[in-house]
């Protein structure tokens, strides 16, 4: 057991309080830099859509996790990012201009959809998510002229300051310091009081009123800079894909990015980025399990969404804190040692809770 | 423009389109009431609904009706099941969990039901051919028209089943307050997951006499998100509002499909989202804002 003790007032908000914690962060940063020394190229490249995925898992993980407002409609943000992204770049605009306009762009329409998704609450906004997410996808799919429609839209090369970026290693490095910039950024936003009020409307919005808290203006904010996050996400996103079609931000995306948070663990940024390694891992792990089973078995189509479906009622029955929830509880195991007992981690009884009164 | 008898064959489409919707959101919104979980997983109820009445009267050879009633109620079964051994669990977890475990039911259940039925589309023999034709603007298809009868028949069942049975009461009583109907004895958990059943049987039901209407296969579970919209556009609160909202869709969505090609498909989307900009309760809300 570790005991915390405070000396200072910036023991309270520090990043990392824990000597276990600092060391572990600083080993996958470590290993994160050093990665293009010893990977192939083309696990380099799946390291940096991972990268990518954790970002877009970040963004919603702000509005999902944190303020607790279902978003069933975020690969829309993810195609605005990455359309407006490509689109700006095929006019000539610099590469660090374009990635912060597009990214600004999908918070503004963020925040648009957040102005009427603050008046609703639980399945009415999901639906309302939905529905915008369905109704990006068209507008991507009719609006020709610019998005390419059906047909696709390439997207120009990685070029940043006039020097062309080709190479795998160095697109990895570029995601690899936007996603080091959105953690960081992260993190310190929850250490803030807009931050703090997105957490206290998640837990009641009641009281979170009563302390004085916008909560409408909460939720705007939240819708807005998660849209950004993720929209950068989107933007990085078109590089990996070079070739964009509406239906890779359709309905399916959205769900996948849900379901990373989800099994993940909702809350807290570290589960974001264990659900984006899931959702990474999870084809690779597929398809070798296709290769192990009889083929009448494996051959069946149909066995993936099965998987899928079967993996996220597991996860969500029996480990509702997600992939987060298990490690907590691994750690806690070794920090007590002898201490740990089978009911430290007991659910206690929980009732409906209800949001028809409000 | 359109020539009238145009409008008047569209809007009779859309009419009973609107009901099959209805008769979809109907097991929406009971599940809703009773448990605050929506459950996306509806469409797929309906869509095994209309494989399970297929098989059995192409199978084993039975008559329409009769494995109409067999494969709702088997159904309902698994809509019991499902309840009973999964939802029952995850009480009181954040919404979002619970939205995307009914959601992961949808993968599953579509899966399952391509390994077994097979993926290709499948049409059914209706024992209703043949139309209604009243005058000379008004005709309307046998199997159309008993989409709104059974819209009818259900809704008038279930508000007496809620008025009328100790079941049905009791249901309403945990759906108002779960903690309070279990400290008066009511055996919460059971009625839950009878609701569930309930709901279950009336999307089978939707999708038994949907399928002659379109072709049965595995996706047709996603008309289940259609419904949904309408009976947000109506509001989730109450059956009737629901139902109200689904048929406006019905009626909205051929005249949309016909005047604004480009947004084919999606026009229920659109007129929900609109609805809920302007009111985010829907139409007929059921909220109470808590006042301290």
């Amino acid at each position: 057991m570790q005991f915390l003790f405070k000396t200072a007032y910036n023991d309270d908000i520090r990043f990392l309080a824990k000597t276990g914690e600092k060391v572990r962060v600083s080993i996958v940063v470590i290993f994160l830099l050093a990665a293009p020394l010893f990977l192939q190229d083309y696990y380099l490249a799946e390291l940096g859509l991972l990268l990518v995925y954790a970002i877009a898992g970040i963004g919603l993980m702000l509005l999902t996790g944190h303020t607790g407002q279902v978003s069933f409609g975020h690969a829309g943000f993810l195609g605005i990012g990455a359309y407006a992204h490509s689109v700006l770049l095929t006019v000539g605009f610099p590469f660090l201009l374009s990635i912060l306009t597009s990214t600004a762009i999908a918070g503004l329409v963020g925040m648009a959809l957040g102005r009427s998704a603050s008046k609703m609450h639980g399945f009415y906004l999901a639906i309302a998510t939905l529905a915008f997410g369905i109704l990006i996808e068209t507008l991507f799919g009719e609006w020709s002229s610019v998005t390419g429609g059906h047909m696709g839209y390439a997207v120009p090369a990685l070029q940043v300051f006039g020097v062309p970026l080709t190479e795998v290693w160095q697109q990895y490095y570029v995601d690899l310091l936007f996603a080091l910039f959105v953690v960081v950024g992260a993190a310190n936003l929850f250490r803030s009081p807009t931050g703090r009020s997105f957490v206290a409307v998640r837990d009641s919005e009641l009281s979170a009123r009563c302390l004085g808290v916008n909560v409408e203006w909460v939720k705007i904010q939240s819708f807005g800079i998660s849209a950004a996050i993720t929209g950068l996400a989107g933007a990085l996103l078109a590089h990996h894909l070079t070739y964009l079609a509406p239906d890779v931000f359709g309905v399916l995306e959205s769900l996948k990015l849900l379901l990373m948070i989800v099994v993940g663990g909702l809350g807290t940024i570290l589960g974001a980025i264990l659900g984006a390694i899931v959702i990474s891992l999870l084809p690779v792990g597929l398809s070798f399990l296709k290769g192990a089973l009889p083929p009448a078995i494996g051959q069946t189509a149909g066995l993936e969404p099965l998987l899928f479906g079967m993996i996220i009622v597991l996860v969500i029955v029996f480990e509702p804190a997600g992939l987060y929830g298990r490690w907590m509880k691994i750690r806690f195991f070794f920090e007590t040692f002898p201490y740990y007992r089978k009911s430290s981690f007991v659910r206690q009884k929980s009732y409906l809770k209800t949001e028809r009164m409000r | 423009m359109l020539p009238l008898s145009d409008v008047v064959h569209l809007a009779i489409t859309g009419v009973a389109q609107g009901c099959a919707y209805g008769l979809i959101a109907l097991g929406f919104v009971l599940i809703y009431k009773a448990t605050e979980v929506v459950n996306f997983a509806h469409g797929e109820f309906m869509m095994l609904g209309a494989f399970a009445v297929l098989t059995l009267s192409e199978a084993l050879g039975w008559g329409f009706w009769s494995s109409f009633l067999v494969g709702c109620m088997a159904i309902a079964v698994v809509g019991y099941i499902v309840d009973a051994q999964i939802m029952r669990r995850i009480i009181g977890e954040s919404q979002a969990s619970i939205f995307i475990l009914t959601v992961a039911f949808g993968f599953i259940f579509r899966a399952l039901a391509g390994m077994i039925f097979g993926w290709n589309a499948r049409s059914v023999d209706a024992p209703f051919d043949g139309k209604l034709v009243v005058g000379d603007m008004i005709e309307i298809n046998y199997d159309r028209l008993i989409i709104i009868m059974a819209t009818v028949i259900f809704v008038i069942a279930i508000r007496l089943f809620f008025r009328r049975t100790r079941f049905g009461v009791a249901m309403q009583a945990a759906s108002q307050n779960q903690l309070a109907a279990y400290y008066m004895g009511i055996p919460v958990k059971r009625l839950v997951s009878a609701t569930w059943a309930i709901g279950a049987f009336i999307a089978a039901a939707a999708g038994a006499l949907l399928a002659p209407v379109t072709q049965v296969d595995t996706t047709i579970g996603f008309l289940g998100i259609k419904a949904l919209a309408g009976a947000i556009v109506g509001g989730f609160g109450s059956i009737y509002g629901a139902l109200l909202g689904c048929i406006l869709i019905g009626i909205i969505e051929p005249f949309a499909d016909y005047f604004l090609p480009g947004i084919k498909g999606v026009s229920a989307y659109v007129v929900m989202l609109l609805v809920l900009f302007v009111r985010p309760e829907g139409l007929i809300p059921q909220t109470y804002q808590k006042k301290v």
